[in-house]
């Protein structure tokens, strides 16, 4: 940087200009590395913070709960101002200084890093990560489940943006493949590791479960991408909104099946999952979903999806094969969301019918809109944002229900592609030393 | 025989609503490409404003304030729910959709999406969870037919609605107003330099929707007088689903459609376990739509439409 310009222009600079200008030297392993750091400070000293500022526990998600319940603040006011103080000294704070000390350091350790294998140093990042958040979620039990609900979320988001924002279709299916994907899952693990109402005695012993559950899962997705069939073969002849409407005409059908098939439980759902989707196992699904479906999108099937959004017969006549495409694109995004969808059964542990319906379509539908078409990183915003905002806004009750759609349509006016429209996921850039 | 009979007089009632509904989403959609997702709930405020009314009326004509028979309570409810529920349709138009009409189609379809949750959630904030009921206006008289029973109300609301359906047919193809709806139909880009304002039919479009939408609303709180914030919901979906089968945009397959998708549904529901319903109505509206992948009216899909 041009240090004698740049002094001489310090004082003429606004606030949060300034702010900006120390922020970009900082490398995003400093930044994940402030994230740990602030973990930690709440681990060790959290309790003992917070009882000193006069609050009963650690606040849970960043004080929201506090703060917006009416009954709390109408009885001790004091507990606003206490539990910001603690949200600025022990995130906003602990996090700022770090990664600004940590930035030098952290700059020549991502460029070390960048010399070696990329699949080390995301390890490396992701590890990190991972530490702080398993850390941040050891507080509260809720905390885990806020963390295995938004990443689940992640996942759901991607594979229909794989549809809706690369490919440009409306689907309304995703429900129905989560569903597809939830039960085959859920009836895996049930029939062969536990003592269960519906499917009788274990068959293998339940040391092996663990093991196993990936393939579950894997299982669920395919089920979930032989689904897609009933969506992909028409949408060779029709598109738009006659396709939404088949898509929709498949998510009350897999509903209504369910319902009516006694040997899942029928309306009753299917319960007592084994508690196999722990935190870490969560992470890496969703890590590798990101992975996979961010490669897909930018290989050549992934801008071959493009060409069919901007113009099928342009594409057709540019030697795309669209019905290759549709079918694999339907397939791969089911899939997905299958996976999904077994995780979330085994999170909830417990699945019904009713849970897969038209509310969670627009819940799903919101998080694409609100992130962002065709992107990665908007997918990612949209789900941990919504996610995020419903749960901190739960105190508010129905209200809740008005302040979440206002926010949206004010998105689609100003921005209606959505936050981070277009925007691929580069990894390289993303962990490069500034 | 006369079940059958029977189940085609439900089937009739039951499709009227569709089909009302239907028109809503099929007549915002052939002027300006975008389905008003919001319509299902603006059908479900149109029963709450009828409900508002006809309370109101019944009230004011017990304290004695005014003198009215049930049927003139009836007819001015329709009318006075008819012009509120338009404005509520107008204001769904200039926040949700009008500054949305160069964005990507979908981006108006969520915000549909999210007003119809405002419009329930408000309902819910207003008026409570408990569920109102209809107030009567109509005594219930049964007659029978060689074994078919018909309630007055029945002939009543099929009546009704077919006769609205006829006066919006004769509204968009006789009178200027309706010329000019289906020259924007046709053409979106001339309309403008032939000296017709795009947001003045874009808003009498969304207006005579609602009414609609407040007439099937209110017919159906005659038919099934409880009302809950949420009812609006599964009726929109369903009557999407009916506008779409009929063809996008037209009027008579929208029509149609709806009575088709309420005599699947009643016919189902009396042949088979009543469980099956949706499971085989999405069946057949599924194959309809692989077998005529544009409707029974819609042309296919060409360069000429904007997408």
């Amino acid at each position: 940087m041009d240090t004698t310009k740049g002094d001489a222009l310090e004082n003429n600079v606004g606030f949060w200009k300034r702010i900006g200008r120390r922020i970009t030297g900082i490398p995003l392993l400093a930044w994940i590395l402030g994230i740990l750091a602030a973990a930690l400070v709440e681990q060790w000293v959290g309790y003992e913070f917070a009882e000193l500022i006069g609050l009963p526990k650690i606040p849970v998600l960043f004080g929201a709960l506090i703060v917006l319940k009416k009954k709390v603040w109408m009885q001790s006011p004091m507990m606003i101002p206490s539990t910001m103080l603690y949200v600025f000294s022990v995130y906003i704070l602990v996090i700022g200084v770090v990664a600004r000390v940590l930035a030098a350091p952290a700059n020549r350790a991502a460029g070390g890093l960048m010399k070696m294998p990329l699949w080390i140093s995301v390890l490396i990042h992701l590890g990190i990560f991972y530490t702080a958040l398993h850390i941040w979620s050891d507080i509260s039990a809720y905390r885990v489940i806020t963390l295995k609900l938004t990443l689940i979320a992640i996942m759901v988001t991607l594979s229909l943006n794989v549809i809706n924002g690369y490919m440009g279709e409306f689907s309304c299916s995703h429900p129905g493949f989560m569903a597809l994907g939830a039960y085959a899952a859920s009836a895996v693990t049930l029939i062969f590791f536990t003592n269960d109402r519906l499917f009788g005695a274990a068959v293998l012993p339940a040391s092996l479960g663990p093991f196993v559950f990936p393939l579950a899962l894997i299982i669920g997705g395919l089920v979930a991408a032989i689904g897609a069939l009933v969506v992909a073969i028409p949408s060779f002849r029709t598109r738009g909104d006659y396709l939404a409407i088949i898509s929709l005409a498949f998510m009350f059908i897999v509903k209504s099946v369910i319902e009516n098939l006694e040997v899942v439980g029928g309306p009753r759902g299917m319960g007592s999952q084994p508690n196999y989707a722990d935190l870490p196992t969560v992470f890496v699904w969703t890590v590798l979903c990101i992975w996979v479906i961010n490669n897909f999108v930018r290989s050549i099937l992934g801008k071959a999806l493009n060409a069919v959004r901007d113009d099928e017969m342009a594409a057709e006549a540019m030697t795309v094969n669209t019905r290759k495409t549709k079918m694999v694109a339907f397939m791969f995004s089911a899939f997905w969301a299958g996976v999904a969808g077994g995780l979330f059964a085994h999170v909830i542990r417990f699945v019904n019918p009713g849970t897969f319906g038209i509310q969670k379509l627009a819940e799903v539908l919101a998080m694409v809109y609100f992130g962002g078409l065709n992107s990665v990183y908007g997918s990612i915003l949209g789900a941990v944002s919504l996610n995020l905002l419903g749960e901190m806004l739960r105190p508010l009750e129905i209200f809740k229900w008005i302040i979440i759609p206002v926010m949206l349509i004010l998105v689609m006016i100003y921005r209606p592609t959505g936050l981070i429209a277009f925007k691929d996921l580069d990894v390289k850039k993303l962990i490069r030393p500034r | 025989m006369a079940n059958i009979l029977q189940n085609l007089v439900n089937a009739l009632q039951w499709g009227s609503f569709y089909a009302l509904i239907a028109l809503g989403y099929s007549m915002v959609y052939s002027i300006l490409m975008l389905f008003n997702f919001a319509h299902g709930d603006i059908f479900m405020v149109g029963a709450y404003i009828g409900f508002g009314v006809a309370t109101g009326l019944v009230a004011l004509t017990s304290m004695g304030a005014i003198v009215l028979p049930n049927w003139l309570i009836l007819v001015l409810t329709i009318i006075i729910s008819m012009f509120l529920t338009s404005f509520v349709g107008m204001l769904v138009e200039r926040i949700g959709y009008r500054p949305l009409r160069d964005a990507p189609r979908a981006s108006a379809a969520i915000t549909g999406l999210m007003i119809g949750i405002i419009l329930e959630t408000g309902n819910l904030a207003l008026l409570g969870a408990q569920r109102v009921s209809f107030p009567p206006l109509i005594n219930s008289v049964t007659y029978e037919l060689g074994g078919v029973y018909i309630t007055n109300k029945k002939i009543m609301i099929v009546f009704v609605s077919i006769g609205f359906m006829i006066a919006l047919q004769l509204f968009v193809t006789r009178s200027k107003w309706g010329m000019a709806m289906r020259a924007m139909a046709y053409d979106y880009v001339v309309v403008p330099l032939m000296g017709v304002s795009i947001n003045n039919i874009a808003r009498m479009t969304f207006a005579i929707g609602s009414a609609l939408a407040a007439v099937a609303g209110i017919l159906f709180g005659i038919a099934y007088p409880v009302l809950d914030p949420y009812m609006g919901i599964l009726f929109g979906w369903k009557a999407f689903v009916a506008a779409i089968l009929g063809g996008r945009g037209s009027i008579m397959g929208a029509t149609l459609a709806g009575f088709l998708l309420g005599f699947i549904e009643i016919f189902v529901a009396m042949i088979f376990p009543s469980t099956l319903r949706d499971l085989i109505a999405y069946s057949i509206v599924l194959l309809i739509l692989v077998f005529r992948p544009h409707g029974f009216f819609g042309e296919p899909y060409s360069a000429k439409l904007r997408l």
